[in-house]
C-alpha cells in the first residue's frame, strides 16, 4: 500500500469513528465533549495537518485537501447533530410543559360597580348626549318642594300616589320622588332654557316585598324652553328606549295622571324579551311599564319661575332598578340594597 | 273599578270585540288591568295570532254544552234525603238531573211545577268550575253513578259558572229565559277591571266609562232617565234640613219612601252588583249601591222611623256640620270612632247619624224591620272626606268617591233614580216632593283655548272647529271664535281648572281623544342650555372606577338605620342629632345614617359569615342636621373596608395572608394617585379604631378622613371574629374635590440610563419611615428621581429598639449619563444627612 493510500485509509477510519461516536451523543454536554475530541486542537483530524510535512511535497496538497474534507464533513455532521439535539430538547421541554387548559384560571379579584350605578350611568350617558346634564338635589326635602310646589296640595287625592316617610321635623319628608329637584333646577336656571337629568335615591313608606322597596332610585328628565312639545317628549323617549333596549323597540305613551304634568302618560316599551308576543316578564301583556312622563304643568312652571304662557316643558321619570330587573331578570328588588355580595358580584 | 259589559250596553251600543274595547279604554287613560270572562269566548283562544296585550281570565261557556233549561218537576231521590232529582228539559230532550241544591228543596215532591224553573244546565263534557273546591278550579263533567242513580249533567250555581263565589244553591234565571238557548247567548258577559286615575273619579261608574266610550267611538250615549212616581203623602213637615257650612256641604237632597218591605233584590240586580264587585245586602241598600255604581254618586238610606224615635216622635231635623273634637259615632260596621273637627257629620237633634260622605251610623241603618226610608243624596268637601277616611282608616265606596270629588249636580238624578229603584224593588210609595238645598254650586269653568295653545303643547295643528268637536264628544259646550274655542265644562266633572291650568286640562282631553300615538314624534330642537361643569360627578366616577379596578365591590346600602346600629362603630350612643322618622316602618330603620362606614361595616358583617375575603366600598350621602337649618347637610362620603384573605386561594396556590393596614393604605394611595392629590397619613387616635393602626389623611391642611384597623372591641360589636382585622376608612368627597386640580405637569421620559443603588440604614424603631424618605429626597436633590422602600428588617444583631430600612434609589439626569462618581457624591450627601439629622447608621 502506498503511503498515500495508507493515510487516506486512516483518514477514512478517523472520519468513520468520529461519525459513529456522534451518533451516540444525546445531549449538549456530550456534544461539547465530542467536539473537543473530534474537532479540537488535538483531535485526530487536526493531527493530519501537523503530519503534512512528513509527506512528499507533491502529495501534500491532495492529502491536505483530503484532511480538510474530513474536517468539513465532521463540522457539518456536528452542526446537523447540534440542531437535531436542540430540536429534540425543545420538543421535550414543550411536551413536559403541557398544561390542562380546562383547569380553572388564577384570577385577580375583580371589583364590580353596583347594578344601579351601572344602569344610572348608562341612562345619564344616553341623555347626556342629548344635552341633558345631571342635577343633584337633596334626599331629605321640604314638603313644599316635594309636594306643594309640584301642584300636590295637602289632602289632594293625588297624595295617595305617594306613601311618605315624614320626619320629626315639621314640613320635612324623605323625598318620595326626584321631582322636587325640578323645582330646585328651575329656580336656579329660570328664565334660561333648561335640560337636566335628576338621578337619585327616593323613599316610600311601603312594606317591602319582592317588587316593592322603601328605598329606590329614580331618574327624572326635565326640559324647558320655548319650543318644546309633547312630540319632543315622545321622540326623546323613543330615542332613549332604542339606545337602551335595542333599535327595534317600540315605545307607547299611555294616558295617565300626575299632578305635576299635563298631559301625563305612562311610558311602556314593547317587551324586549318576547318582542311583544307575551311572556312571564310582561305578564302576557307584551308591554313593560318603565316610567311616567308628561308636559310640565303650568302651575309647576310658574312655581319654578317660568312664565307658562311663554315656556313649555316636559318631564319624565324612570326607575333604574326596575330597568335593571327587566334587563337582568332580577326576581327580587330587595337584592339591590341588601348588600349581599353573592348578588352584587354578578354585575 | 269593575265594569260589566252588559251594564255598559244599557247606555251605549257596543258591537266591538272585547280587546278593542279594552284598547280604546287603555289608550284613553282607563287602563284595563284584566278582562274577566263570564261565559263569553276567550279572544286569545279564538285567534292564537292575536298579540296578548291584556290579561284575560274567567270561564268561557261552551255553547253546545251549557244551555238554558227548565226544571218541570223536582222529585225526591229514592236513596238520599239530601239530594233531589230534577225532571228537566234542555230544549231538545228531557233529562233526570241529580242535585243537592238547597234552593230546590221547597219544590220537592210538588209534582209538575206550574211555572217551570229556568236554570243553567251543563251537559256531559262541559267545562265548569268545581263548586266544592275553594277558588276557581276547572273541572270537566263526567258520567258517574251517585247513590245508584246515573248522573252525566248538572244544574249550575253561580260559582260553577264563574259568575260569583255564590254556591249556596243553583242559579235561577228569569222566567222568560228561552229554554234551549246557549247560556252564553243569554247571560254571557265580561267584566273590565279598570284602574281609575285620581283625576278621573268621574269614571268610577258605568255611565262614566260609557261616556268615554261614546266619545271615543262616536256612538250616542243613552243616559238613564229616572221618572219616579211621587204619589205618596207629601214630604212637607216630615223632615227638615239645615246646612251649617256650605263649603263643607254644598248640596243636600232628601226623599222619602213609605211602606217598603225589606228583602232580597231581584236576581239580576244581585248579579250585576256581584259582577261589579259589591255584595248584595237588601233591596233598599242595593238600590243605593246600584245608583252609585251606575252614576258615581253615593247615596245613603236612613231608617226614617229611627229618626222619628230619636226626635221624640216629632219630625226629625237633619243638620250637617263639622264634628266637635272628641265627638263619637259608631258606624254601621260596628266600629266606634272618636272624631276631629275636619270630619263632616250628618246629624239630627239627638246627635250624629253618619260620617258624611264616608259611612252611615249603626243606629239609623236600614234593617229588615225598616218600613220608611229617608234617602240622602249630597255633596261634600273632598278634603274633609279624605282627611276623615285617612285618619280613621275607613275604606268605603262612598269615601273613595267623595274623597276625590263628586260633582253636586249628580245628586239630583241620583236621588230620583234611587227612589225609583227602591219602590221598584221594595214596594212602597214615594212621598211627594223632595228637599233640595244647594247653597254652594260649583263654578264650572269656561276655558278659552286656541289653536296656538294646542300647537305649543302638542306640536300639532288642529283647526278650532276640530278642537271644539273633540271636546263636544266629552259633553263640553263649545263656541268657536276664529282660532279660539270657548269650552264650557259639563256639570259632571270637577277636574277642569281655570285659565292656563284649564288649557292644560283641555289639551290632555284633546290628546286622549285623538290618541297619543297620533301626535307626531320629533327630536328636541329647542335652544340648548349652557353646559355646567360637574367636577363632583367626575370625581365620584374616577373614585368608583379606581376602586373597582383594585378589586373592590361597590355597595349601595339602606340609608335608613337606627342610632343603636350606628353606635356599634364607636361603642356608645352618638351625641349628634339625627334626621328621625315620624313614621318608621321598623325601629331598625328609623333614622337617616350619619356614618357611611357604619353602612359598609353592616354589609361586611352580613357577608363575613359566607366568605373569607371581602373588599367593598360605598359612595353616598350621610345626613347631618344643622342647627337653625330646615334641611340637613348631605355630604357625599366614601367608605371602604377590607377583611380576610388578601388574595383568593387557588387550586395550585394557597394564599393565606390576611389583609393588613398597608393593603388599605395601598388602595387609598391608588385613589390619590388617580386623582393626583398628595396625601399625608398622620398617626391618630379615633374611637372605634386600633390605637396603633389608625391614621388621619391630610391634603395640605385639610383632613380628608380616617383609615385604619378596627379596634378588636369594635369588631366584636359587629359580631366579627377577633382576627383577621377589618381595615376601614371613611373620607369626605367634598374635601377630596377641593384638592383635585384640572391642570398638572407631565414629566418627560428620560433618554439617559439611570443609576440604581440600594441603601440600607439602621434607625430608631420610633422614627417614622416618612421622615427618613423625606431626608433622602431632600439630600438627593433633583438627580434623585425615585426612592422606594423595599425592606424593613429587625433582628437581635441590630439591637432592640432598632430597625433597618432598605431603599432602592434611582439617580437620573435628564441631560447626560450619570457617572459612578457623580452618583457616589449624591450618595455620600444622603448618608451624611441621614446620620446628622436622624442618627441613622449605614448598615454594612
Amino acid at each position: 500500500m502506498s503511503e498515500e493510500a495508507a493515510i487516506r485509509a486512516e483518514m477514512e477510519q478517523t472520519q468513520q469513528q468520529a461519525l459513529t461516536a456522534l451518533q451516540t451523543v444525546q445531549n449538549e454536554a456530550e456534544l461539547l465533549a465530542w467536539r473537543n475530541a473530534h474537532l479540537g486542537r488535538t483531535a485526530p483530524v487536526m493531527l493530519f495537518f501537523s503530519r503534512l510535512p512528513q509527506f512528499p511535497k507533491e502529495l501534500r496538497p491532495q492529502i491536505g485537501q483530503a484532511a480538510n474534507q474530513v474536517k468539513l464533513t465532521l463540522e457539518a455532521a456536528y452542526e446537523a447533530r447540534r440542531q437535531e439535539l436542540q430540536a429534540s430538547s425543545l420538543q421535550q421541554r414543550l411536551s413536559s410543559e403541557r398544561v390542562d387548559v380546562t383547569l380553572p384560571g388564577r384570577r385577580l379579584p375583580l371589583g364590580h360597580l353596583h347594578p344601579s350605578t351601572q344602569i344610572l350611568a348608562e341612562i345619564c350617558a344616553i341623555f347626556g348626549e342629548m344635552g341633558f346634564q345631571v342635577y343633584r338635589s337633596p334626599e331629605v326635602e321640604s314638603d313644599e318642594n316635594n309636594f306643594e310646589l309640584l301642584n300636590i296640595p295637602a289632602h289632594h287625592p293625588a297624595r295617595d300616589m305617594w306613601d311618605t316617610f315624614h320626619t320629626t321635623r315639621p314640613g320635612v319628608v324623605l323625598r318620595t320622588h326626584t321631582s322636587p329637584g325640578q323645582i330646585r333646577a328651575m329656580r336656579q336656571m329660570a328664565p334660561n332654557p333648561l335640560r337636566v337629568i335628576l338621578p337619585g335615591m327616593t323613599y316610600r313608606y311601603e312594606q317591602t316585598n319582592a317588587s316593592h322597596e322603601s328605598q329606590f332610585n329614580q331618574v327624572e328628565l326635565l326640559a324647558i324652553g320655548q319650543n318644546i312639545t309633547f312630540g319632543d317628549l315622545q321622540g326623546t323617549l323613543t330615542d332613549f328606549a332604542r339606545r337602551m333596549f335595542g333599535a327595534e323597540v317600540h315605545v307607547r305613551l299611555r294616558p295617565s295622571y300626575f299632578p305635576f304634568t299635563e298631559p301625563s302618560a305612562e311610558i311602556d316599551i314593547e317587551c324586549f324579551l318576547c318582542g311583544g308576543k307575551g311572556c312571564t316578564v310582561c305578564k302576557g301583556g307584551g308591554w313593560l311599564e318603565i316610567g311616567g312622563c308628561g308636559m310640565v304643568h303650568p302651575v309647576v312652571l310658574r312655581n319654578g319661575g317660568y312664565d307658562p304662557a311663554r315656556f313649555t316643558g316636559f318631564a319624565a321619570g324612570l326607575g333604574p332598578e326596575r330597568i335593571a330587573m327587566l334587563k337582568y331578570r332580577i326576581s327580587d328588588i330587595r337584592y339591590f340594597f341588601g348588600g349581599d355580595l353573592r348578588f352584587l358580584e354578578q354585575f | 273599578m269593575k265594569i260589566p259589559l252588559s251594564w255598559l250596553k244599557d247606555y251605549i251600543d257596543l258591537n266591538l270585540p272585547l280587546l278593542e274595547i279594552a284598547r280604546l279604554l287603555t289608550n284613553a287613560g282607563m287602563e284595563v288591568e284584566e278582562i274577566t270572562l263570564i261565559g263569553l269566548p276567550n279572544p286569545y283562544e279564538q285567534d292564537a295570532t292575536l298579540r296578548r296585550e291584556y290579561k284575560v281570565s274567567g270561564l268561557s261557556w261552551d255553547a253546545d254544552k251549557i244551555v238554558v233549561a227548565q226544571i218541570d218537576e223536582v222529585q225526591p231521590h229514592p236513596n238520599a234525603d239530601r239530594l233531589v232529582l230534577c225532571r228537566l228539559h234542555d230544549g231538545q230532550q228531557e233529562h233526570l238531573v241529580l242535585t243537592g241544591a238547597p234552593n230546590l228543596f221547597p219544590y220537592k215532591g210538588q209534582g209538575p211545577l206550574p211555572k217551570p224553573l229556568k236554570v243553567a244546565y251543563a251537559k256531559e263534557g262541559a267545562r265548569i268550575y268545581d263548586g266544592h273546591q275553594p277558588g276557581q278550579v276547572l273541572t270537566t263533567l263526567k258520567r258517574a253513578k251517585i247513590r245508584g242513580v246515573e248522573s252525566y249533567s248538572m244544574v249550575c250555581s253561580e260559582k260553577e259558572l264563574g259568575i260569583s263565589e255564590e254556591h249556596e244553591g243553583i242559579l235561577f234565571l228569569e222566567e222568560d229565559a228561552p229554554t234551549g238557548t246557549p247560556l252564553v247567548d243569554y247571560l254571557g258577559d265580561a267584566v273590565f277591571e279598570i284602574n281609575i286615575l285620581p283625576n278621573m273619579i268621574r269614571n268610577a261608574c258605568v255611565l262614566g266609562v260609557a261616556r268615554e266610550l261614546a266619545a271615543l267611538t262616536g256612538q250616542p250615549l243613552r243616559k238613564p232617565q229616572p221618572r219616579p212616581q211621587y204619589s205618596g203623602e207629601s214630604l212637607a213637615g216630615a223632615v227638615s234640613l239645615e246646612i251649617s257650612d256650605p263649603t263643607l256641604n254644598p248640596r243636600f237632597l232628601l226623599g222619602l219612601v213609605r211602606g217598603v218591605s225589606i228583602g232580597p233584590s231581584p236576581a239580576w240586580v244581585q248579579r250585576r252588583l256581584r259582577l261589579a264587585g259589591m255584595r248584595p245586602i237588601n233591596n233598599v241598600v242595593d238600590a243605593t249601591n246600584y245608583v252609585m255604581l251606575a252614576l258615581g254618586e253615593p247615596l245613603h238610606a236612613f231608617d226614617y222611623d229611627v229618626l222619628v224615635r230619636r226626635a221624640g216622635g216629632k219630625a226629625p231635623v237633619i243638620r250637617t256640620r263639622a264634628a266637635t273634637p272628641g265627638e263619637k259615632l259608631t258606624t254601621l260596621d260596628g266600629q266606634e270612632h272618636t272624631l276631629e273637627s275636619y270630619t263632616i257629620l250628618v246629624c239630627d237633634e239627638a246627635g250624629p247619624l253618619s260620617l258624611a260622605g264616608v259611612m252611615g251610623g249603626l243606629e239609623s241603618e236600614v234593617t229588615p224591620e225598616t218600613r220608611t226610608v229617608l234617602l240622602e243624596a249630597a255633596s261634600w268637601n273632598y278634603v274633609n272626606v279624605r282627611r276623615t277616611t285617612t285618619a280613621l282608616h275607613i275604606s268605603s265606596e262612598a269615601g273613595y268617591r267623595f274623597g276625590r270629588g263628586v260633582h253636586p249636580a249628580l245628586a239630583h238624578p241620583a236621588l230620583e233614580w234611587g227612589l225609583e229603584n227602591i219602590v221598584a224593588w221594595s214596594g212602597g210609595e214615594i212621598a211627594q216632593g223632595i228637599l233640595d238645598q244647594y247653597p254652594n254650586p260649583p263654578h264650572d269653568p269656561l276655558v278659552r283655548i286656541s289653536e296656538t295653545d294646542v300647537q305649543r303643547l302638542l306640536g300639532l295643528h288642529l283647526p278650532a272647529a276640530q278642537i271644539a268637536a273633540l271636546l263636544e264628544r266629552l259633553e263640553f259646550t263649545c263656541q268657536v271664535h276664529g282660532d279660539c274655542v270657548e269650552a264650557q265644562t259639563p256639570p259632571h266633572r270637577l277636574d277642569i281648572g281655570e285659565g292656563l291650568t284649564g288649557i292644560a286640562d283641555l289639551i290632555e282631553e284633546i290628546a286622549r281623544m285623538i290618541g297619543y300615538d297620533q301626535i307626531p314624534f320629533r327630536r328636541l330642537s329647542d335652544t340648548l342650555p349652557e353646559m355646567r361643569p360637574l367636577p363632583h360627578l367626575a370625581l365620584e366616577e374616577t373614585v368608583r372606577q379606581v376602586l373597582a379596578r383594585q378589586g373592590m365591590q361597590e355597595l349601595i346600602s339602606y340609608r335608613l338605620t337606627s342610632t343603636e346600629r350606628e353606635a356599634r362603630l364607636i361603642g356608645e350612643q352618638p351625641e349628634q342629632a339625627y334626621i328621625r322618622l315620624k313614621n318608621p316602618l321598623t325601629p331598625e330603620r328609623s333614622v337617616m345614617r350619619r356614618s357611611l362606614l357604619s353602612s359598609v361595616l353592616e354589609a361586611l358583617e352580613k357577608n363575613a359569615r359566607l366568605r373569607n375575603r371581602i373588599a367593598c366600598f360605598e359612595i353616598g350621602p350621610v345626613f347631618w342636621p344643622v342647627e337653625g337649618q330646615q334641611l340637613p347637610d348631605e355630604p357625599q362620603q366614601l367608605a371602604l373596608a377590607l377583611f380576610g384573605q388578601r388574595l383568593p386561594s387557588t387550586w395550585n396556590h394557597n394564599n393565606n395572608e390576611a389583609f393588613d393596614f398597608y393593603d388599605l393604605k395601598g388602595v387609598l394611595e391608588g385613589v390619590f394617585e388617580a386623582l393626583h392629590i398628595a396625601v399625608r397619613f398622620v398617626p391618630a387616635q379615633r374611637t372605634g379604631f386600633h390605637p396603633g393602626q389608625c391614621a388621619e389623611l391630610y391634603a395640605e391642611e385639610t383632613c380628608l378622613g380616617v383609615m385604619g384597623a378596627l379596634h378588636p372591641e369594635t369588631q366584636a360589636r359587629f359580631d366579627l371574629p377577633n382576627t383577621p382585622p377589618v381595615l376601614a376608612a371613611e373620607l369626605s368627597l367634598a374635601a377630596l374635590l377641593a384638592h383635585t386640580t384640572t391642570r398638572r405637569e407631565t414629566r418627560p421620559v428620560p433618554i439617559y440610563p439611570p443609576v440604581l443603588e440600594d441603601l440600607a440604614i439602621v434607625v430608631e424603631e420610633e422614627l417614622p419611615g416618612e421622615r427618613v424618605e423625606a431626608v433622602i429626597r431632600q439630600a438627593g436633590g433633583a438627580l434623585l428621581s425615585d426612592v422606594r422602600l423595599f425592606d424593613v428588617f429587625r433582628s437581635q444583631a441590630l439591637g432592640s429598639g432598632k430597625k433597618s430600612l432598605a431603599y432602592r434609589l434611582t439617580y437620573q439626569s435628564m441631560d447626560s449619563t450619570l457617572t459612578d462618581a457623580e452618583a457616589a457624591k449624591i450618595r455620600q450627601r444622603i448618608i451624611r444627612r441621614l446620620e446628622q439629622e436622624l442618627g441613622a447608621k449605614l448598615r454594612s
